[in-house]
C-alpha cells in the first residue's frame, strides 16, 4: 500500500487530495499506469507527465525512480513558489 | 536561521528589524519581500497558495542549509504563506546576512530562485467568476543554472 497525493489541478482532476492505493508496481511510472487504467479522471490528470512532477517521501524523484520502501509518493505540478 | 510556513499575515518591517538585531559580526543584512499582484488581466479578487505540508519546511530548510554553504551567512530568515491572500499582502519573504553585502545579495537571490521552483507551493488565481492555477515560467527554471554546482 502506497499513499498518494496530488496537489493543484491534479487534486482538482483526480477529485482527492489523497488516497490509499494498493500497488505492486515497481516504479512510479508502472504506478502511474496502473492508475491511468482505473478511470478517465486519472487518465486525464496523467494525460501529459512532462507537466507533473514526482516527490517520494516528500523528496523529488522522477518517474523512472523505484517505489521499494517508499510510503508516499505526490504528484504535482511545477511549483510556483516565491 | 528560521523557517516559517504560515497562514497569518506577517510585518516585513518588524520581521526585518527583529533579524537585524543582535547581528554582531554582520557588515550587511539583504531582504527581499513578495506581495500579491493583480494578475495581467486584472480583476483578481484574491490568491489562494496551496502547498505540501511536511516537504515544503523540509525543501526550505534544505534549500537554506545550501545557501548557508555556499556563502559565509551569520544568519537567515524564510517566511513563506499559504492560503487565501488579498491583492498587495504579502506573500513571503527572505532575509541574509553576512559580514559583506555580495555574499548576502546572492545568497538571497539563490533563496528566492530556488523558493520559486524547489519549493512545493502552487498559486491560484481567483477572480469574480474564474480561477487559474498560475503556470511555471521557463525563465523560472533556467534561472537555477547560474547556480549549477548542484544544489538538488
Amino acid at each position: 500500500m502506497i499513499d498518494c497525493l496530488y496537489f493543484a489541478w491534479v487534486r482538482e482532476r483526480i477529485g482527492v487530495p489523497r488516497e490509499r492505493v494498493e500497488t505492486s508496481a515497481a516504479t512510479v511510472a508502472e504506478l502511474v499506469e496502473e492508475l491511468r487504467a482505473r478511470e478517465p479522471r486519472y487518465a486525464a490528470a496523467f494525460e501529459d507527465l512532462s507537466a507533473l512532477r514526482v516527490a517520494i517521501d516528500q523528496e523529488l524523484a522522477d518517474f523512472a525512480a523505484p517505489l521499494e520502501g517508499a510510503r508516499e509518493v505526490a504528484f504535482f505540478p511545477p511549483m510556483t513558489g516565491g | 536561521m528560521s523557517v516559517r510556513v504560515q497562514t497569518g499575515c506577517f510585518d516585513a518591517g518588524a520581521e526585518l528589524n527583529a533579524f537585524s538585531e543582535g547581528l554582531a559580526n554582520a557588515g550587511a543584512v539583504v531582504s527581499f519581500t513578495g506581495v500579491v499582484r493583480d494578475r495581467d488581466a486584472g480583476g483578481m479578487v484574491a490568491m489562494e497558495i496551496e502547498h505540501y505540508p511536511g516537504m515544503t519546511e523540509r525543501a526550505i530548510a534544505a534549500i537554506a542549509e545550501e545557501a548557508r554553504r555556499r556563502w559565509d551567512l551569520a544568519d537567515a530568515l524564510v517566511i513563506h504563506r499559504h492560503g487565501r491572500l488579498e491583492i498587495g499582502a504579502p506573500i513571503m519573504m527572505v532575509a541574509t546576512a553576512s559580514r559583506h553585502r555580495a555574499a548576502a545579495f546572492e545568497a538571497a537571490e539563490f533563496l528566492m530562485d530556488y523558493l520559486k521552483s524547489r519549493a512545493p507551493f502552487w498559486k491560484k488565481e481567483i477572480g469574480p467568476e474564474d480561477a487559474a492555477w498560475v503556470e511555471a515560467k521557463d525563465e523560472d527554471e533556467a534561472a537555477l543554472g547560474r547556480w549549477s554546482s548542484g544544489a538538488e
